[in-house]
Formats: C-alpha cells, structure tokens, sequence
C-alpha cells in the first residue's frame, strides 16, 4: 500500500466541476499528512485536455468510449481496477451527484471504508464531516487501509485546486465489458425560466418555513415592492409551488446577487453552497440554530408570517 | 411489477440537536425521528409507479420508534405490504451493517425495481442504495427525479447540477436512488391511517448477522462554531422590518 491521495476527477460535458478543484485542495492536506503525493484521475474520451488545470502532482488518464458521458456502471467498474492496482491511502469523490453514485458500489465491491461529507482535513489526517444539514460535525481518523472520501464544497477555496502548470499525465488502459445495464440516452437542458435567477441583484428566497404554497404570495408582494425576485430552496421546488427555473442550489441555480434574503431557510449545505457568492445574506427563520445564521450577515429569529407583511408595507410607504 | 422500498427514520432536523455524554454520538433520548425526506420521495415514486402500471409495493425498515406509524402512513398511500426489521440495532446501525443485511432479505422477496431515498442526512458511511445494490448485484442510479418502467427496463431522469437532466435507462432489476418524486409526496388522513392499523399487519424480519465493517471511527462531535456569526437584528417583527428598513436604505436599495 502507498500513501498517495487519489482525486476522481468529476466533469461534465466538456467542463470541470468546481468539486474537483476542491478536492484537490483537501488531498493536498491530506497527502501533506501521509507523506504521499497528490494523483488526479481523470476518465473521459477525449478528455486529457482538461488536465491541463488541475493542480497534482501526476495524473492518470483513463480513456474509452463507454465513459464519454458520466455512467456510474462504466466509472465504478473502471475505477475498482485502478484502485486494486494502486492501493492508494484515499481516494476522494465529490459529494455530488456523480460521487455519491459510484462510491458505495466501490466500497461493497472492495470491501473499502468510506467516510461521507468530508468538509475540511484537519492535523493528523482527521477527517471532519459535516452532516445533519450542517448541524452537526463529525471528526473520524482516515481509516485503512483505502478511505473512500466524499468530499463535500465550503472548507476550501477552489482557485487554490487550480494550476497553469501542466501535470505530468500517465495514460492507463480501461478494460469495460462491450455493454453495460445503464445508458446515458440524453442530455436535457434546464427548462428556461422567466428570469435568470443567477444574475439577478436582488432575491427573495423562500424554504420551507414558508409552509404553504399560499404563503408565497407573502414573498411576491415583499419582491414587488422591493424590486427583487422570487426564488427558492427545493422542499418548495418539489411541492411544485415554485418551477425548477427558482431552484437555488446543488442541482439548481448558483446565485451572486448583492442581496440575498432568506426567509424560513435553514442553510442546509446544499443550498449554502450555491449562495455563498452573494455580497450580502440576511436570514429569517425562528430557529436561533439554523446553520443560515453562520453565513448569513444579519438575521432575525422573528417569525416571517409577522416581520415580512410589515416590511412590505414599510417598504411600500417609503416608495410611495 | 415488484417494487421494495427501504425506508429510514432520522432525526427531524427542526428539533434541536444533542451530542450525547459519549461525545461520539447524537443524544437520541429526545430526538422526534422523522421519515428521511427523500426515502418519503420514494415511497411516492412507487405508488405512482403502481398506479400506472399496477406494481406490488412493499415498504421495509428498521424497528425503531416510529416505525410503525411510518408503515401504516405508507400503506394508507397505496404500499400493500409492510415489513418492520428487528434484530440487534438498539444503538443504531450504520449502513454498511443495513446493506448487507437487508441484501439477505430483499433477495427472497425478489423485487424487479427498489427505490429508496438518494441519501439521509445523517450519513457518515456512504448512502444506503449504492452499497445494497452492489450486494445485489443490481444496476444503481441515484439522483432520480423521474422514472418510467418500459417494458425490462426503467427510463430514468437524473439531476445534474444548474438543472441539467441526464436521460437514463436501466435494465431491470435495478436499484434507483430517489431525489425527487415526480409529484410532491402525497397527503393522507390520520383517520386514513387509523385505520390501515386495523386492517393491514405488519410483519417482522429478523437482520441477522450484522456486520459494520466499512464505516471510520468517530471520534468525537461537535457543533459548528461560525467564524462571523450574523448581526442579530430584534426578534420582535416591527423593530426587525425597521432594522431591515433601514439596512436596504443603507445599500442603496431604497
């Protein structure tokens, strides 16, 4: 066994995801405490151009056609083999819909440990996840002798995964079988909305706190009077009281306005880590613990159904 | 059509949170355990699933408190049998322990499609789906927002981030991970479930042999502490729309 960090490298249709950059950031201060080194592994079909960016000290490029698209199958079956062969320390994965796909297979097919929602790394090589929508940490030795790591975004800067320098790529070979039980049968583009959330200056976002769909009206009259718009977490996506196209979030929109209010939303992580781009957060939610109040930079725990028709209409007289 | 659910209970994230005297585990003694949101998704996905094509669902989890108010709210959905696990998971078990067990037992049931919750949230060794399906060795998708049965295969909708759906199809029996239900998880009526404790039973299976293996130590848990924790504006709703007033006014919004 070695003591090198693997990071696989998530991408979709051409693009590198943010996850992998930080990624490589955490294997860097992991590798830092096993003393190994830091190796990226990329598979694709013609994709050894994005190596080009990724901040590791080698890469291994696995390349075939059953892997052009992202296919949990053809990713499992191909990573096993690298990972039996390598016995690497770690083996990162995004905490993402890519990751969490492949990494409980690969666990029960190698007999691996796996540690979820890793955040930061710690001295030691102690893993710290976060888990119960951000409520909780949780501090785990690396176990051995390969860790499976999700890792999730929010304890490290991307820009620092990132490098202008080329990595030195070793290409393996990739042996799948001629067909697999899943297809990718195609792509279908997010249903284009009326506004374009992630470039609007001013959201008023709802979660579940809003309680009914009749409570929206509450937020459209705030927006109105405001100028702002509309948008949303996913319980209220998924009761269908607001489209996909308001969806902020891990499968919706990243969002960087100048304000973003928040009202009944606690800050679970897969919402937080589509708005941490906004200049300002302000929270509204009666629980003095929802994790929102650690990124947001005001906030009331006064309960939205009082504050927000009071605001509207103090908004509303000062705008005549 | 033979659907199996496996469903969880979790801590409902809206009650405060505990660590117990242990420092390693979340104090349980006063936790209210709610249904994992997404396993709900999945319970609805198989009942619109057996309302198009006339599918036997059956919704199976682990005997703790809850649980049977859990499986008689499925039932009065639409689920038509119920399975509650029993056996030595007094101080919890992790999923490694679940998947290999529940392996043993989904195998003689023989389902051609399980659909359970993509993730919990309460998770530190991987999600439940993914590992049950390698011992099964079935097909496993997760991330599923829609999923239509097609003859020995299962068209699937899976989410990318910024919206992006990945068309799929999975030869069947296959294992989905569930994201979202394509309709909103139903309402039923307390009397509704009333009265599904009078007319259905739920039968108990014993998880045998329980092996957590695969899950890294704890080694202590914490709260986050926030490094720049808000600027708390009044509780009270008229001083905060003042505040609020007044911090617009300062950005230059009104």
């Amino acid at each position: 066994m070695n003591q090198d960090i693997f990071v696989t490298i998530e991408h979709l249709r051409g693009n590198v995801a943010e996850i992998s950059y930080i990624m490589l950031v955490a294997a860097h201060e992991l590798a830092h405490g096993t003393g190994g080194k830091v190796i990226a592994v990329l598979l694709g079909q013609n994709a050894q151009g994005m190596a080009n960016t990724l901040n590791a000290d080698q890469l291994l490029y696995g390349e075939h056609a059953l892997l052009a698209d992202f296919n949990p199958e053809a990713y499992q079956k191909a990573l096993a083999g690298i990972i039996n062969e390598y016995k690497p320390r770690a083996v990162l994965f995004g905490h993402t819909s890519i990751g969490m796909d492949i990494v409980g297979g690969l666990s029960a097919q190698l007999s691996l440990p796996i540690v979820s929602s890793v955040r930061t790394i710690e001295a030691n090589s102690k893993l710290i996840s976060q888990i119960c929508g951000g409520k909780i940490m949780a501090e785990c030795d690396l176990p051995e002798p390969t860790a499976l790591i999700t890792v999730v975004p929010g304890g490290y800067k991307a820009e620092e995964g990132q490098s202008k320098q080329a990595t030195a790529v070793t290409t393996i070979a990739v042996e799948l079988p001629e067909s697999l039980h899943i297809n990718l049968t195609q792509y279908i583009e997010p249903e284009a909305g009326d506004v374009d959330i992630s470039k609007e200056p001013l959201l008023i976002a709802v979660g579940r706190g809003i309680q009914t769909e009749d409570n929206i009206s509450l937020a459209d009259e705030l927006a109105e009077a405001i100028g702002g718009v509309v948008c949303a977490s996913r319980p209220v996506v998924d009761q269908g009281w607001l489209p996909t196209s308001r969806l902020v979030g891990k499968s919706g929109s990243t969002v960087k306005p100048k304000v973003y209010l928040a009202m009944g939303i606690s800050g679970a992580p897969e919402h937080v880590e589509a708005i941490t781009g906004s200049d300002t957060i302000i929270a509204i939610n009666t629980d003095p613990a929802a994790p929102i109040f650690n990124i947001a930079k005001y906030g009331t725990t006064a309960d939205l159904f009082d504050l927000v028709p009071v605001l509207t209409d103090q908004i509303r007289s000062i705008k005549g | 059509m033979n659907i199996v659910v496996p469903v969880k209970l979790v801590p409902d994230l809206v009650e405060e949170l505990s660590i117990d005297p242990s420092g390693i585990a979340l104090d349980t003694a006063w936790l209210r355990m709610i249904v994992n949101e997404f396993d709900d998704h999945a319970i609805e996905q198989a009942i619109i699933l057996k309302e198009k094509t006339g599918a036997h669902v059956t919704v199976i989890s682990t005997d703790i408190e809850g649980v049977d108010d859990l499986l008689f709210t499925a039932a009065a959905k639409g689920a038509d049998r119920l399975i509650k696990l029993t056996g030595d998971i007094e101080g919890g078990i992790n999923n490694h322990a679940l998947a290999r067990a529940l392996a043993n037992i989904i195998k003689e049931l023989q389902p051609d499609l399980i659909l359970t919750g993509v993730q919990a949230h309460n998770d530190l060794d991987g999600t439940l789906g993914p590992q049950l399906a390698e011992y099964l060795g079935m097909p496993y998708v997760g991330y599923i927002s829609g999923v239509n049965v097609n003859g020995d295969k299962v068209e699937i909708r899976k989410e990318y981030p910024g919206g992006l759906i990945g068309e799929m199809e999975a030869s069947l029996p296959s294992l989905l991970g569930i994201q979202a239900s394509e309709q909103p998880p139903r309402y039923v009526a307390i009397s509704k479930v009333r009265q599904m404790m009078k007319t259905m039973s739920i039968e108990e299976m014993t998880l045998s042999a329980l092996d957590p293996t695969g899950a890294a130590t704890v080694n202590r848990m914490f709260q986050p502490e926030a490094l720049e924790k808000a600027t708390m504006l009044s509780d009270n709703p008229d001083e905060a729309a003042s505040q609020l007033v007044d911090i617009f006014k300062e950005m230059g919004l009104l």
